[in-house]
């Protein structure tokens, strides 16, 4: 039962959003979704980010969340306002992002009329969402937002949809609080199965050439799992490597850390991972840039896998030993059984295993060939790293060759510093991811390191940070060409580069003066650290044009169907032999 | 096997057999559900031959979709491990490796002709405990429960003297002994 006194759809819409702790939500209003934003209106305490294109939204969303570890929210209206979205819904799920995504829809009775911006929003969304829901009735409305929080943000995290007819969000109806609210099917497994973890720090103890190998699961379990993998790590004294999510999860700096591993990883990260005879697999879920050649991957090793997710395990590689449960249990599981059992790392085995390991660092897979004339884009890379390095600094990026760059040069010390597309990869992300991120951190230098293909799909958003003064950098390494795409056409087909190089690019120093933004132009090594140090003390949105060498490559590159001791190492590895050997394999 | 250029993909040609199993799926009656499993088997490009879906607890409000797929056994624990992960279901038991259970399926078949041959189709429905639910002079509407093997081997025989068209409800599966799945 209804009375006038209860809240409208909309209201209860806003109150769930203030119970569950949001500050900030990212939208764009439409004809379906005008109540809420009516609702917003006479409400305080909700800042509203008006973005300039649906997927903005997502993906600043995206940056919201991963930069903070709380759910991200968006708003958007119906039809076009939802398509929009799907790119950002599906990036959230494929790298495990907790998003709250609330889309108008029609009215109810016109609800498959091919109403005006009408779209089947749950179909198209189904497969690009942890769950999502139609509210066909208000009374159903408080107990789908607060599931839709739960839903988002516990076990493994992902994005969630609820669409809301217009009717509905005019409707009165009874508002109830979250406390009540329980999940009769979705019960997330958290804690890990015992025996197998103390069957797991056995087996740790008795490696005699482990490695860890960690995950972006290790940043979504929040900051307690990086501290506890630091900890086991640190007191077994093994190597670690980690994926393109996990970076900061383990410090940069350390003497363990490896790099990062897969299709543009170290040297050392990939010969260990298949030189091993332990891996531990922490929040990691094999993907194909990881492993390359699957059926060449690690191939005498024992694999302990640790997941949220049950699908996760054994999905691409046959594990040994797969514990389901959030990595923090498990980790502090294994730590106490560590302990508890006195159990020691076999020493002699394990300086053997390093100095092997040090023989692969030496071979400095990262070098370049320096230049005086033109900006290597690893040498920006490198002096942005350097020139920010003290700083409370975040990072976001676009996809492509500088995405792999910025993950190879710019070190994490932290955990939820680093935001990027890792599972799908989307051109398009980084500048309202950084939207985002500095909407959370609004003292904190935020770092969109980019290309200057990506950057044109959402370049858009500039406009929003103006409109909000959120002072993001965005960095663009400007070869002129989708460099991923051109260092494929070189590598795999015979130099053939077919539309991969933009014969018209805008200016764009002008570009970021029209947004009302700041434009900074480098175009030598002799100027970049003034300019990068002009970008970092202006308090306004740089769009930073860093013009880099048109044809560099990345390296180290696993190539297709290769395994991961079959690399290809940079024109300037320093061990000849192995260079020739790579170049062999290309 | 060679590099293909211009895919990261090293697509590995698995050699293992598949096996054919039938897999229970308990899930909240909420609209859209079946297709949650629909979209979860066509795009994660999984097998059904066969599924069924009814309420079978009103006040509950939850279904059983029973669905036949093969696989290798590795994409068979998947499988599973997927549906698991929708948000509405319940529980997914394995009727064909996990637990033993019983498979039924019940078809409407008609079959039109006259003289001899319309005497061995009624005579061949009495052999495999058809019922005759609907006749005309002409015709005969026979109703057939059993294994999916028995059903398609009682449609071949009716081939020959006068199909016309089946229809088949899918396989439903229960497990054997006293216990719920």
């Amino acid at each position: 039962m209804s009375g006038p006194q209860d809240p409208t759809g909309a209201e209860i819409v806003i109150r769930a959003l203030k119970d569950h702790g949001v500050r900030h939500i990212f939208g764009y209003p439409g004809g379906a979704v005008l109540p809420i934003y009516d609702a917003l209106f006479q409400d305080e305490g909700i800042e509203h980010v008006l973005v300039r294109h649906e997927q903005g939204a997502t993906h600043a969303a995206e940056g919201y969340a991963r930069s903070t570890g709380k759910p991200g929210v968006v708003l958007v209206t119906s039809g076009p306002g939802a398509t929009n979205a799907v790119t950002g819904l599906t990036d959230a799920l494929m790298d495990s992002i907790p998003l709250v995504c609330i889309t108008g829809q029609v009215p109810t009775h016109l609800i498959g009329m091919d109403a005006f911006q009408e779209a089947d929003t749950v179909g198209i969304t189904r497969p690009c969402t942890k769950h999502n829901w139609l509210v066909r009735d208000v009374r159903d409305l408080p107990r789908i937002m607060h599931e839709a929080f739960y839903i988002a943000t516990t076990g493994r995290p992902g994005p969630v949809v609820i669409d809301i007819p217009k009717d509905v969000q005019f409707k009165r109806g009874p508002y109830v609080g979250p406390s009540n609210i329980k999940h009769k099917t979705y019960q997330p497994r958290v804690k890990g199965d015992l025996k197998k973890i103390e069957q797991a720090v056995e087996m740790i103890a008795a490696a005699k050439r482990p490695v860890f190998y960690t995950g972006g699961g290790v940043i979504n379990s929040g900051p307690l799992a990086s501290q506890l993998l630091r900890e086991f790590v640190r007191m077994t004294g093994y190597p670690i490597t980690s994926t393109l999510m996990g970076l900061g999860a383990y410090p940069a700096s350390d003497k363990q850390w490896l790099g990062m591993l897969g299709m543009h990883g170290t040297y050392e990260a990939n010969l260990a991972m298949h030189g091993c005879d332990l891996m531990i697999a922490v929040g990691s879920r094999f993907d194909d840039r990881v492993t390359g050649r699957i059926d060449a991957f690690s191939p005498n090793s024992k694999k302990i896998h640790i997941d949220i997710d049950p699908s996760s395990i054994n999905k691409t590689v046959r594990v040994d030993l797969g514990i389901v449960g959030d990595c923090a249990f498990v980790l502090e599981d294994m730590i106490r059984l560590w302990k508890a059992k006195l159990l020691k790392p076999d020493r002699s085995a394990l300086s053997a295993w390093n100095m092997q390991i040090d023989g692969w660092r030496a071979r400095n897979c990262l070098a370049y060939k320096p230049s005086a004339d033109v900006i290597k884009p690893q040498y920006a890379v490198e002096r942005l790293y350097e020139l920010t390095k003290g700083r409370d600094t975040y990072i976001s990026t676009e996809v492509g060759q500088h995405q792999m760059w910025a993950a190879q040069f710019y070190r994490f010390e932290e955990p939820k510093r680093w935001m990027t597309s890792g599972g799908l990869g989307t051109m398009g992300y980084g500048l309202p991811a950084a939207v985002g991120i500095q909407v959370a951190h609004p003292g904190s230098l935020v770092i969109d390191i980019a290309g200057e293909a990506s950057v044109q799909m959402t370049m858009q958003e500039l406009s929003t940070a103006v409109q909000y003064d959120l002072p993001i950098k965005i960095f663009i390494l400007n070869n002129k060409y989708m460099g991923m795409v051109r260092q494929w056409q070189q590598l795999l087909h015979g130099g053939r580069y077919s539309h991969s190089y933009s014969e018209a690019l805008p200016d764009f120093v002008k570009l970021a003066e029209a947004y009302g933004a700041v434009g900074i132009r480098a175009t030598n090594p002799a100027e970049l650290d003034d300019k990068i140090k002009d970008m970092i003390d202006v308090n306004r949105p740089v769009l930073f044009d860093c013009v880099v060498d048109q044809n560099e490559n990345c390296f180290p590159m696993i190539p297709s169907g290769a395994a991961h001791n079959e690399m290809i190492l940079g024109d300037a590895a320093t061990d000849p032999t192995v260079s020739e050997a790579g170049k062999v394999l290309v | 096997m060679p590099n293909q250029p211009g895919s990261a993909y090293f697509l590995v040609d698995t050699k293992e057999k598949e096996i054919r199993t039938t897999l229970s799926v308990l899930v909240d009656n909420e609209a859209g559900v079946l297709a949650r499993v629909i979209g979860l088997f066509s795009g994660r490009g999984y097998n059904i031959e066969s599924l069924t879906v009814a309420e079978v607890d009103h006040l509950d409000h939850t279904s059983r979709i029973t669905i036949v797929t093969s696989g290798t056994p590795e994409v068979l624990e998947q499988i599973r491990h997927q549906l698991e992960r929708l948000v509405p279901v319940h529980k997914v038991v394995d009727l064909s490796t996990e637990k033993p259970g019983i498979e039924r399926e019940m078809a409407l078949i008609k079959v039109a002709g006259a003289g001899e041959k319309r005497v061995e189709a009624m005579r061949l429905s009495e052999v495999f405990r058809a019922r005759i639910i609907d006749t005309t002079h002409s015709s005969f509407v026979f109703e057939l429960t059993g294994t999916q093997q028995k059903i398609d081997a009682f449609v071949d025989l009716m081939k020959p003297l006068g199909l016309v068209e089946v229809s088949r409800t899918g396989v439903v599966a229960i497990s054997r002994g006293a216990e719920a799945m």
